[in-house]
C-alpha cells in the first residue's frame, strides 16, 4: 500500500521509500525512512496535499510525491500516540517525568 | 582576535530571529556569489571583531538545492572558525539530522538549543550533558525570542573558535554502514584532504552517492572502481540502497539519542494551540474565505484607509519639499533647464517613486507578520494544487495576489520563494496581475468609450491578466523553465507570535532596499525620460511636448502599433511615459490631446481602446517594478528579457484584440 491512499486520522509504518535523485533524498533527508512511524492529520481543502505528523513535527506533502512510498496500515489510534509512545516507553525505564 | 562564525539550521529553528539578537542593526544582506540565494552577514553587538553569516535554513548538506551547496562550499571554502548550529529543541529529531552532517565535516562547532523556554514551559526536560557527551560538541540552551542563553553561547562558540576545539566524537554509525564509512575514508584521505574537505565528509557523502563531490575530488579509475565495490558490499550485508541506509543510521542514531536525553510528558501547549487554530484556518470549507477575508484586510488597510493616509501625506510631504526647492533656485537665479532638471526631473520623478514607500511598509508589516506567525506557509499548503497546474508551488499565490496592489512588492516577496525557478517565473507573471496604478487608465478610457458598460469592461481586463498569467505559466513551464519543481515538502510550524524586533528589521531590510534603488536605478531612469520629453532634437528646452525627443521617439515606434488599431504618435508617446509610472500614461495623453474625451476619441475608436486597454494591462511595469526584477532575478539581462516577453504578449494580445474584433464585427 502507498502512502497516497492512507486517508485523514490514519497511521502507518514506512516499509519502503522508492523515487529518485532529490525528491527521493529529500524525502527522506526529512525524516521519511522505512520503519517510521507516520500519522496522516488532514488533507487540504481543495485534496492535495496532505499534513503528515513525523517525529515529532508536521510536514506537507504532495500525493503524487507520497506515492513513493510503500507503507503498513497501522490499527487507528489517538493522534498523540506517537508522542504517548514514547512517553510510555520512558516511564518503563523509568526516565525522569 | 577577528572571527568568523558560520550560522546554521533548520528553517522555522529560530535561526533569524537569533541571528537578529546577534546582529542587530549591523547587519547586511547580499548575495551568496554566483547565485541568487540571500546572505545575511553582520558584527556581534559587543563583540565588533566577531562576524556572522546567515546561511540560509536547510535540512541536509545534500547536493540538490542551490542552499544546500551554498552552505556547504561556505563552509569548506570560506574557512570559519566556529559554526553555530542552531537547533529547535521542541523539534528534536529532525533537527538533529543536519547536526550530525554538519560535524563530519570537523569545523569546531557549538550547538544553540533554541526554544527551551517552550520547553521548560511544558514541563519536559533535555539532559544538555548527555547530548554534548554523544555528540561530541558543547551544547547551549538558549531562547532566542526571550534573548536567554545568547551570551553563554557567544562566549562558548569564541573559545572553540580560537582554541580550534574539533568535534570530538567521529562516529554515530555502527555495522556495516561504519565498516563502509571508515574504508571509504582511507581510501579518499588525500584527495579529501587536498581538496579541504574531511576524510569523514568526503566518505559520507560518496557512499551517499553525491555526484558533485565525486568530481571535486578526482579520483583515480581504482580508487571509484574500489568506492563502488565497498558500498555494493554494505548494500547488500544490509538489503538496502545506500542513501537510506546513511539516512537510516543517523536517524537510529538520533531516536537513540532523544530517548536517552529528552523527556517529554505530553504534547506542547503551543502544538495543542496551532492544532485548534489550524482546525478553523485550514478548515476544509472555511480556509480559503478566511485567507481571503484577511487578504482582503491588509489590501484595504495598504491601499485604502491607512495606506492612502500615510501615502497622501507622504506625497504632499514630499510636494511642499519639492516646491521649497523649486523657489529656492528661482531665488537663486538658477537657468531654466537646471532648475527644470532638478525640480521637473529628478525630484518628481524619484518623488514619485518614493511616494510608494508608505505601501511598501505597511504591506511588509503585515506580510511579515504572516510568514512570522507561521500562517503563510498554512496558505502555500492550502493553495497549493491550484498552482500546480500553472507549475508553480502554493508559495507562489501571496505575491501574485499583491501584484493585485503593486507589482513592486509582490516582486520583492518573492524573495522566500525557496526553489529559484519558482521565484523567476514567479516574477515574470505577478506583473499580469493588473496594479493599482493601472486604475486611473481604465476609468479613464472606459468612462470615454464604454460608460454603459464600465465595470464589465474593467472585470474582463482583470479575468484577462489572470488568464494571461496562467497561459504564460504553462508555455514558461515546456520551455524556458523546463525541469522538476522542488518537490513540495514543507514544514508547518507551530503557530508562534511574531518577535517585533524582527517584524521591524524585515520591514527595515525591505525599505532599504527599496529606496536605495530609488536614488540608482529609478533616478537614472527618470532623468533619462525627463530629459527625451523636455528636451528638442537641437536641444533647446520645449514647451510644447509634441516637439520634444520623446515624441519624435514615439512617431518612430507608432507604426508598430497600428496593426493594434492605435498607431497615433501620442498613444505609443504616453505608452513610453508609462515606463516611469503607469499613471504617466493618462497624464501624457491628457497633456497631448488637449485634455478632454474628444481628443481621445479622435485617436481611438472603441475596439483600438479596448486593444490600447489591453495593451497597458499587460506590457512591461514600471522603472520601479523593473529595478525591483533586475535586484531578484541578480541580472539586468534576465529583467530585460522578462520585460520584453511581457511586452511581447501585450502586442499579442492587443493584436488578437483588434484584428480578432474587427474581422467579427464587434464594437
Amino acid at each position: 500500500m502507498r502512502l497516497n491512499e492512507l486517508k485523514a486520522g490514519e497511521q502507518c509504518r514506512i516499509l519502503m521509500v522508492a523515487g529518485e535523485g532529490a525528491l527521493r533524498r529529500r524525502l527522506m533527508d526529512m525524516g521519511l525512512t522505512p520503519g517510521t512511524r507516520v500519522f496522516v492529520r488532514k488533507v487540504a481543502p481543495l485534496g492535495d496535499p496532505v499534513v503528515l505528523h513525523l517525529r515529532g513535527y508536521d510536514l506537507t506533502l504532495r500525493k503524487e510525491d507520497a506515492a513513493n512510498i510503500t507503507i503498513e496500515r497501522l490499527p487507528k489510534a489517538a493522534p498523540n500516540a506517537v508522542c504517548a509512545e514514547r512517553g510510555r516507553r520512558r516511564r518503563l525505564r523509568g526516565g525522569r517525568i | 582576535m577577528k572571527l568568523l562564525f558560520a550560522l546554521a539550521g533548520n528553517q522555522n529553528s529560530g535561526k533569524t530571529t537569533l541571528f537578529n539578537q546577534l546582529t542587530g542593526s549591523s547587519q547586511h544582506v547580499g548575495n551568496f556569489p554566483g547565485v541568487t540565494v540571500e546572505k545575511k552577514e553582520g558584527t556581534v553587538r559587543k563583540h565588533k571583531d566577531i562576524t556572522v553569516v546567515d546561511l540560509p535554513g536547510i535540512y541536509s548538506l545534500s547536493p540538490y538545492s542551490p542552499e544546500e551547496l551554498v552552505s556547504r562550499s561556505f563552509i569548506v571554502d570560506e574557512h570559519p572558525d566556529a559554526i553555530i548550529n542552531i537547533v529547535d529543541a521542541t523539534n528534536l529529531e529532525r533537527n538533529l539530522y543536519l547536526t550530525l552532517q554538519l560535524i563530519e565535516l570537523r569545523v569546531p562547532m557549538v550547538v544553540a538549543l533554541n526554544m527551551m523556554d517552550e520547553v521548560r514551559a511544558n514541563e519536559g526536560f533535555i539532559d544538555t550533558k548527555k547530548m554534548e557527551k554523544e555528540l561530541g560538541v558543547p551544547v547551549v540552551p538558549i531562547s532566542a525570542s526571550k534573548n536567554e542563553g545568547i551570551g553563554e553561547l557567544i562566549c562558548v562558540a569564541a573559545d572553540i573558535a580560537e582554541n580550534k576545539k574539533q568535534p570530538t566524537r567521529l562516529d554515530f554509525c555502527s555495522g556495516e554502514v561504519h565498516k563502509a564509512i571508515h574504508a571509504v575514508s582511507h581510501l579518499v584521505e588525500d584527495k579529501a584532504l587536498e581538496q579541504g574537505f574531511s576524510a569523514r565528509f568526503a566518505a559520507t557523502k560518496l557512499i551517499e552517492g553525491d555526484p558533485l563531490l565525486e568530481k571535486r575530488l578526482n579520483l583515480s579509475e581504482s580508487q571509484s572502481d574500489i568506492l563502488g565495490h565497498f558500498v555494493d558490499e554494505m548494500e547488500k550485508a544490509l538489503g538496502t540502497d545506500r542513501e537510506a541506509a546513511l539516512a537510516d543510521m543517523r536517524y537510529s542514531y538520533i531516536e537513540k539519542l532523544v530517548l536517552k536525553a529528552v523527556v517529554k510528558p505530553q504534547q506542547s501547549r503551543e502544538q495543542l494551540r496551532s492544532l485548534r487554530i489550524d482546525s478553523v484556518l485550514t478548515h476544509r470549507v472555511f480556509a480559503i474565505p478566511v485567507f481571503l477575508c484577511i487578504m482582503f484586510a491588509i489590501f484595504w488597510l495598504t491601499f485604502g484607509s491607512l495606506g492612502a493616509l500615510l501615502s497622501d501625506a507622504f506625497e504632499s510631504g514630499i510636494e511642499s519639499l519639492i516646491g521649497l526647492i523649486d523657489s529656492g533656485l528661482k531665488s537663486l537665479k538658477v537657468s531654466g533647464w537646471m532648475n527644470s532638471l532638478i525640480v521637473d526631473g529628478i525630484l518628481a520623478g524619484v518623488g514619485s517613486v518614493l511616494s510608494f514607500l508608505p505601501v511598501i511598509l505597511l504591506l511588509f508589516f503585515f506580510l511579515s507578520i504572516l510568514e512570522d506567525t507561521g500562517y503563510m506557509a498554512r496558505v502555500a499548503f492550502v493553495m497549493d494544487k491550484l498552482l500546480r497546474k500553472v507549475g508553480l508551488s502554493g508559495r507562489s499565490f501571496v505575491p501574485m495576489l499583491i501584484g493585485f496592489g503593486c507589482s513592486v512588492p509582490a516582486i520583492m516577496a518573492t524573495r522566500t520563494l525557496p526553489s529559484e525557478r519558482d521565484r523567476k517565473m514567479t516574477i515574470v507573471l505577478a506583473p499580469f496581475m493588473s496594479c493599482s496604478a493601472k486604475l486611473p487608465i481604465y476609468a479613464v478610457f472606459t468612462a470615454a468609450f464604454f460608460s454603459s458598460g464600465q465595470a464589465v469592461v474593467m472585470i474582463t481586463l482583470y479575468v484577462l491578466g489572470i488568464v494571461v498569467a496562467i497561459l504564460s505559466g504553462l508555455l514558461l513551464k515546456k520551455t524556458v523553465f523546463k525541469g522538476n519543481s522542488m518537490p513540495f515538502l514543507m514544514e508547518l510550524p507551530a503557530y508562534r507570535f511574531p518577535s517585533p524586533k524582527s517584524v521591524m528589521l524585515h520591514m527595515w531590510d525591505k525599505a532599504k532596499g527599496f529606496v536605495r534603488r530609488a536614488f540608482t536605478v529609478i533616478f537614472v531612469a527618470t532623468i533619462a525620460i525627463w530629459f527625451l520629453q523636455s528636451f528638442s532634437w537641437s536641444f533647446d528646452m520645449v514647451e510644447d511636448s509634441s516637439k520634444s525627443i520623446l515624441a519624435s521617439i514615439g512617431s518612430l515606434i507608432a507604426p508598430v502599433f497600428a496593426p493594434l488599431g492605435f498607431g497615433d504618435w501620442r498613444a505609443s508617446t504616453a505608452l513610453v511615459t508609462g515606463f516611469t509610472a503607469k499613471e504617466a500614461v493618462v497624464s501624457t495623453l491628457s497633456v497631448l490631446t488637449g485634455g478632454d474625451v474628444s481628443g481621445l476619441q479622435a485617436i481611438f475608436t472603441p475596439l483600438a481602446a479596448f486593444a490600447f486597454l489591453c495593451f497597458t494591462l499587460l506590457y512591461m511595469p514600471c522603472v520601479a517594478a523593473f529595478a525591483a526584477s533586475k535586484r531578484e532575478l541578480g541580472s539586468m539581462k534576465a529583467a530585460i528579457a522578462a520585460m520584453a516577453y511581457q511586452t511581447g504578449v501585450a502586442w499579442i494580445i492587443a493584436f488578437i484584440a483588434y484584428q480578432g474584433g474587427t474581422v467579427l464585427g464587434i464594437l
